[in-house]
């Protein structure tokens, strides 16, 4: 059958998302029967090109819906319909240990959704597509705001829903890799909450003075926040990842102006000198720092700095003494943190203190550190450059693609649930029992 | 259903309030719209949560138009037991629109009390998305009263990422061309609005977004010298479309609305450079076949504005053409001989048109079609209660707006027809089909003539 004859129709919808919202992508027009591959194509911000695509066959109507029709191969296989998101990998050829991180979130992550004639593995740059069509995937829904926030030696965005509020508060962690790493809080403010994010290891002052911030950097943080006239001044929650973690429990717990709603730590621990400042907590890991282990790929594994969890009370945070909702995100093959373990223990700590009905544990088999916003690419390893080495590290975080991306959807959802009923709900325990 | 009566709903509003109030530092409800960016032809979800169970609550959307015009709508609404109230899901009890409407906010819209009269809501820059922002107020009657309890901001789009907006000017022909995204080539068409005043691209530029080709072209900005030289304009933009790179040349149709159906009928019935499936479709919306044989379009306006002393007046003062429309159309002479047309055809149009006689010129059409062999070419849709102007999905009905007739400096206010919930499901219903005919001619494989 003559191939110019059919005109094969690509549509996605919707065009313009959310990062966390789902699409529907559907190929129709084309011949019945007929073997086609769907391809994404992202060219990150710092020029790197990604793709990911499935091998489908056409049914009888000539018809190719993503989220009912099985992928046969590619990257991804099985009926998938967020499949052409999450297995993004580098294009061949590219650099190792890349990792897909947006730092400008005002604009769109721009991706190219094209599909081609036959069951294709390689060489697309040199095949001329049967169709192709243009998405875009906001961090920022309509009317979130963001404003830079500088008071107090702070190096923070803040980012506002849309809408008169006052709006629940957010204070947002990254962990060892430092930066103002802002995707996570636009996103979260997308779903009504005012999120801070927060530069904690390479803010301005520490570039500019070469000091690490101390405790009360975040107390400043969480003031100006409560003190913000669009902020629920009573409803303030804090979420940390990996390093962001352990600031997050200790404030949490310590602190005398922080009064959390609610704390959400993802793959991170409550194993750090009880007393210490941001700088003694980083010299403490330092100092386990020959307990570094290597896989057969000379990836770095730092899961066994922190292990044995220990049983001196001075070097855990004491979790027997919190007093509010913890949701804690674990990753069961987390190579850079022992996060299961310290779950364990955080567990344990708890239900002797009496206070383990504050706690929800996730905890996701093949699932690695870096537990993501959803249909983020799954990095197994990455290049790293921490605060604390000098050069570049190829960092072994974990995880199995499949299955950490589908921990990432699912921890997302319920993480979201979660900080709408602390912080939002009490009115009504059903409230958002139907998301 | 529900019977909300006056003294409870004020009952329940104060009580809510209270409760509201009541809260320190009142934690509000969240508001939230899924997609917050679309298609102007795609749904959108509007949820309220975190209300109070069982409180009345406004939902109130606002536009503010390029021509700095507000426009409104709302619905009346009770939360449920979990204090939910979800617009695709729950019934308004008054407004601008009651019963189950997911898009009631969009299509209801009208200016804001206290505005001009007449008023069209019409996009002009389409690169940009329409805003709209939706919000929810605590009770029914007063709503306007008390400052809202949340809000979000929709954006509607009539470009989809990656479509190219081109300026054409070739060989005297004008217009705006839309190229959606991907390798092409592609089914094209050939747009044409109206008898109003200047190009509108909106159309064309959604047509583009759903995978087409669309050349938005402008006829009436010049005054062409005779009849045949008007023709040719036609016939010359119809050829720079068909050999564009980016078109598949015999996968062209020609859409029109109201005077632009004339231009269809026109050139469908009579060009001689147009051959076989070309054009491979037509869809003609309020379908006006009145063009007297010699004239040039604005000629032709000119002898109908010769008729404008029997045009009759409504209550309002609104001027109908419909009337003098059929006299004119009852002489056959005066008309596009459409008996010739050789292409599948679609009619759209609305039996309540005050315009045009254009459910008539339907009927006379087919009949034609039929003494010819050639009624399997035509499909119609007609829709009780729906007016002259069928926009796409989701626009705000216009019964009457304000128009500057042609070479005049007369205003009037031109009587369209249609009754708001009527002529709205109108719009949903017939782009859905009119997207649906063009993708099985001019996207589906086999050719017309194949069938016959």
């Amino acid at each position: 059958m003559d191939r110019k004859q059919y005109c094969v129709k690509l549509s996605v919808q919707p065009s313009r998302g959310l990062m966390d919202e789902k699409f529907i992508v559907l190929v129709q027009n084309a011949l019945p029967g007929s073997q086609l591959t769907i391809r994404a194509l992202h060219q990150c911000e710092d020029g790197h090109s990604w793709e990911a695509f499935g091998h489908y066959t056409a049914d009888t109507t000539g018809t190719i819906n993503v989220s009912e029709d099985p992928s046969i191969g590619g990257t991804y296989s099985g009926v998938e319909q967020m499949g052409l998101l999450w297995s993004f990998r580098p294009i061949p050829g590219s650099k190792s240990g890349l990792r897909m991180r947006k730092k400008n979130i005002q604009t769109p992550m721009e991706v190219t959704i094209s599909v081609y004639q036959g069951h294709q593995t390689e060489g697309f740059a040199d095949l001329v597509p049967l169709s192709g069509v243009a998405v875009e995937r906001w961090y920022m829904a309509p009317g979130v705001r963001r404003i830079p926030v500088t008071e107090g030696g702070l190096t923070a965005a803040l980012f506002l829903p849309s809408g008169p509020g006052p709006f629940p508060g957010l204070l947002d962690l990254w962990g060892g890799g430092g930066q103002l790493v802002e995707y996570r809080a636009a996103l979260l403010a997308s779903h009504g909450f005012a999120s801070m994010a927060i530069d904690y290891l390479t803010a301005k002052i520490t570039m500019e003075t070469g000091k690490m911030v101390d405790n009360q950097y975040f107390e400043t943080a969480y003031r100006v926040l409560q003190q913000h006239p669009q902020v629920c001044g009573s409803k303030i929650a804090m979420i940390g990842l990996s390093f962001g973690t352990s600031i997050t429990l200790k404030m949490a717990v310590y602190s005398e102006v922080i009064k959390l709603s609610a704390a959400v730590c993802i793959s991170g621990s409550h194993v750090q000198p009880v007393d210490g400042s941001v700088e003694e907590i980083l010299r403490f890991f330092q100092k386990n720092g020959e307990k570094t282990r290597f896989s057969e790929k000379n990836e770095v594994i730092w899961r066994d700095l922190l292990l044995p969890i220990p049983t001196d009370p001075s070097l855990k945070v004491n979790v027997g003494r919190l007093q509010c909702p913890l949701l804690l995100v674990v990753g069961e093959d987390d190579q850079n943190w022992p996060s299961q373990e310290s779950a364990l223990d955080i567990k344990e700590m708890m239900a002797r203190a009496g206070n383990s009905h504050l706690l929800t544990v996730l905890s996701y088999p093949n699932a690695g550190h870096l537990i993501e916003p959803p249909y983020t690419p799954h990095a197994r390893s990455s290049t790293l450059k921490t605060v604390e080495i000098e050069e570049k590290v190829m960092c072994l975080w974990g995880g199995q693609t499949v299955e950490h991306s589908r921990a990432q959807e699912d921890a997302w959802k319920k993480m979201v649930v979660f900080l709408k009923e602390n912080l939002y709900g009490g009115r009504n325990p059903t409230s958002f029992s139907h998301l | 259903m529900w019977s909300v009566t006056r003294p409870l709903l004020q009952e329940c509003t104060l009580a809510c309030y209270r409760l509201l109030s009541a809260m320190t530092q009142a934690v509000p409800p969240i508001l939230s719209i899924t997609p917050s960016r679309a298609l102007v032809d795609e749904k959108f979800q509007v949820l309220v949560e975190n209300l109070p169970p069982g409180c009345p609550v406004t939902l109130h959307s606002l536009h503010h138009s390029e021509d700095k015009d507000d426009w409104e709508a709302y619905g009346h609404y009770v939360s449920d037991h979990r204090g939910v109230v979800s617009v695709t899901e729950d019934l308004s009890f008054g407004g601008t629109y009651t019963g189950k409407e997911p898009m009631g906010l969009l299509w209801s819209m009208r200016p804001v009390p206290g505005s001009r009269e007449g008023l069209r809501l019409r996009k002009i820059n389409v690169c940009t998305p329409m805003l709209v922002n939706i919000s929810v107020h605590s009770g029914h009657e007063d709503f306007r009263d008390r400052t809202p309890l949340a809000s979000a901001l929709a954006e509607r789009w009539y470009m989809a990422p990656g479509v190219k907006r081109i300026d054409i000017n070739k060989q005297g022909v004008q217009g705006t061309l839309f190229i959606p995204p991907g390798p092409g080539p592609f089914p094209t068409l050939l747009d044409m609005w109206g008898g109003g005043v200047g190009l509108l691209e909106y159309r064309s530029a959604l047509l583009a977004s759903r995978g087409y080709v669309s050349f938005s072209l402008d006829y009436l900005r010049s005054e062409h010298l005779s009849a045949d030289v008007e023709f040719k304009y036609f016939e010359t933009a119809f050829n720079i479309i068909r050999n564009h790179p980016q078109v598949i040349p015999d996968r062209v149709g020609i859409l029109g609305i109201s005077l632009g159906s004339t231009v269809a009928f026109n050139l469908t019935a009579y060009s001689t450079i147009i051959k076989v499936n070309v054009p491979r479709c037509i869809v003609c919306i309020s379908s006006n076949h009145y063009h007297p044989p010699g004239t040039t379009l604005k000629a032709g306006f000119k002898i109908l504005s010769k008729h404008f002393h029997k045009a009759h007046f409504d209550e309002n003062n609104y001027m109908s053409w419909r009337s003098f429309g059929l006299d004119l159309i009852a002489d056959p002479s005066n008309n596009v001989e459409v008996g010739r047309i050789n292409c599948p055809m679609l009619l759209v149009n609305g039996c309540d048109d005050q315009n045009w006689p254009t459910v008539e010129t339907a009927e006379e059409v087919a009949r034609l079609l039929r003494e010819g062999g050639k009624e399997h070419l035509l499909s119609r849709l007609a829709y009780p209660g729906a007016g002259h102007l069928i926009e796409p999905p989701f626009s705000p009905h216009f019964r009457a707006t304000k128009f500057i007739i042609l070479n005049s400096k007369k205003k009037v206010i031109l009587l369209w027809g249609g009754h708001t919930k009527a002529h709205s499901d109108a719009q949903e219903d017939s782009w859905r089909k009119i997207l649906s005919f063009l993708q099985l001619h001019l996207y589906h494989s086999p050719s017309v003539k194949a069938k016959l």
